[in-house]
């Protein structure tokens, strides 16, 4: 047989995920580790002290010009105008509709000129989305993401590891972005991540990923995979893109309200989102957590008595909370946490309750909304 | 508990080894690392009665479900209820404290009919082969 011709698109790191062992997937179109030594290993060490992941696949935008802020308070639900230079923060993407396009963050490198981080397997219907709404703006969108490699340094041990090299990077308050020389290379360090612990994410040109990513393993960073990076995402409340939201549920129907500003003007879907955070909306994106042993999938039907109330979108045994959790789009939507429900795995009916998130949160961490 | 050498093996990968009269049953070492951590585990109960071949329980990994055969027809007379608390068991002791559960066997021929170890080394290779192409 002729040897299978790889599709798969891999990133600047990749022979370093081969030779430490990697089991290597699919991720949209993209070969990625799911784990290296396994997934609880991974995921206690992200917090307990530190791992890094390669997020290479992420799509990094440029946006400069005179229109550039107004076009970003068009396109997204979150106040791009209170970002001074130095600041970022997180954000949807709203269709007419409300619902979602795509989630990312957006920092803000100087006036006039903005970064934008987003999601692998949305980065073409992004820029398409993105370049249709900016007709007639005086802003260029600029998609780098073919030059970008990006590593995320997450865990309470991640400043501390970057201190060392990157001082600068270690005084950033949480969503600082900071331009700077990473190896020599001009590069984007914000301080976000996608675990629920303090954390960087570095944005670097391809040719410095592999000395950076040894660096921080010389410190004692753990790689971690797609597996604990799942985990650790869904403990900590926060959005899979196409799993928990997309352009059918609204940000308001996702819990995040507060990723929503009426007030800074008009966008895509204002009145939609303005009048769910008014009014209220008849489903919403709820944690629900098993009470007995059982390991709940994403389709997993919830149920309140014999009524069917929703669907899990995420769902994972939790290493942190040592139970099965996941979240489901409910009707109704307003359940008390605490309630009891149950969940439908493997044709059992596993007692669970309704549970506040996120489900996790690191010691002494602040409410990071903004 | 026994020893891979000892026992006789399905080629969905379960284990089993006569031990006074019933024979115990569990994971081997290769499915073990397939599977990877093991979280939780719903053996058959006691008292239940399977055949070959039949899903009788999972096993569950933080990513995956795997479906357990019954390696032979039998009534179950033991479930390990060790791995309730620490599922992990599987993992780090796929032969012994990982054991499933044990279940008297209707008949000697079908135990017979299983691969021994080298067998199932061989068949761990053809299948790995196949996979490759």
């Amino acid at each position: 047989m002729p040897p299978a011709v790889s599709l798969l698109k891999r990133t600047a790191l990749y022979s370093r995920h081969r030779s430490l062992g990697a089991r290597l997937v699919d991720f949209h179109g993209w070969e990625l580790p799911l784990q290296y030594e396994g997934i609880l290993k991974e995921h206690e060490a992200v917090r307990t002290r530190a791992g890094i992941f390669d997020v290479s696949h992420m799509g990094q935008f440029e946006i400069s010009g005179p229109g550039a802020l107004g076009f970003l308070q068009k396109t997204n639900t979150n106040d791009v105008a209170k970002l001074s230079p130095g600041q970022a923060l997180y954000s949807h993407l709203p269709n007419e509709k409300g619902g979602v396009v795509d989630d990312v963050i957006v920092s803000c490198l100087a006036p006039g000129r903005y970064f934008m981080v987003v999601n692998a397997a949305t980065r073409e219907k992004d820029l398409a989305w993105l370049s249709a709404k900016a007709a007639g703006l005086d802003a260029r969108l600029n998609d780098r993401s073919d030059f970008y490699s990006m590593i995320a340094l997450q865990g309470p041990a991640a400043a501390e590891i970057a201190e060392g090299d990157y001082p600068q990077a270690a005084a950033l308050p949480r969503f600082g972005a900071l331009e700077t020389e990473v190896l020599g290379a001009p590069s984007l360090i914000t301080r976000t991540g996608y675990t629920g612990e303090d954390g960087f994410e570095f944005i670097a040109p391809h040719d410095v990923a592999e000395k950076l990513w040894d660096r921080f393993l010389s410190r004692g960073a753990a790689p971690c995979g797609l597996g604990a990076r799942d985990t650790l995402r869904l403990e900590a409340g926060l959005l899979l893109y196409g799993q928990d939201i997309d352009d059918e549920h609204t940000s308001v129907e996702a819990g995040y309200g507060w990723v929503v500003k009426p007030g800074k003007g008009d966008f895509l879907g204002r009145a939609v989102l303005e009048r769910q955070l008014r009014e209220g909306v008849s489903r919403r994106l709820r944690g629900v957590k098993l009470l007995e042993g059982g390991v709940p999938r994403p389709g997993c039907e919830v149920f309140l008595g014999d009524r069917a109330i929703g669907t899990f979108t995420s769902a994972t045994y939790s290493p942190s909370l040592r139970a099965g959790l996941g979240t489901a789009y409910l009707v109704p939507p307003d359940l008390p946490a605490g309630t009891r429900v149950s969940v439908a795995v493997h044709g059992r009916r596993i007692p669970a309750e309704i549970a506040p998130t996120p489900f996790y949160r690191r010691q002494g961490a602040k409410n990071a909304k903004a | 508990m026994p020893k891979p050498e000892s026992c006789r093996f399905a080629q969905t990968h379960e284990w089993i080894a006569p031990e006074n009269g019933a024979a115990a049953v569990g994971l081997s070492d290769h499915a073990q690392k397939e599977i990877t951590d093991v979280v939780f585990v719903d053996a058959p109960k006691p008292g239940r009665k399977v055949k070959r071949g039949e899903s009788c329980g999972v096993v569950e990994s933080v990513k995956a479900a795997f479906d357990l055969y019954a390696p032979v027809s039998g009534e179950v007379v033991a479930a390990n209820e060790a791995l309730a608390t620490d599922p992990g068991l599987i993992n780090k002791d796929p032969h012994g404290e990982g054991w499933i559960f044990k279940i008297k066997p209707d008949s000697a021929a079908e135990m017979d009919a299983l691969m021994d170890y080298p067998h199932y080394l061989e068949h761990l290779k053809s299948a790995a082969a196949h996979d490759a192409h």
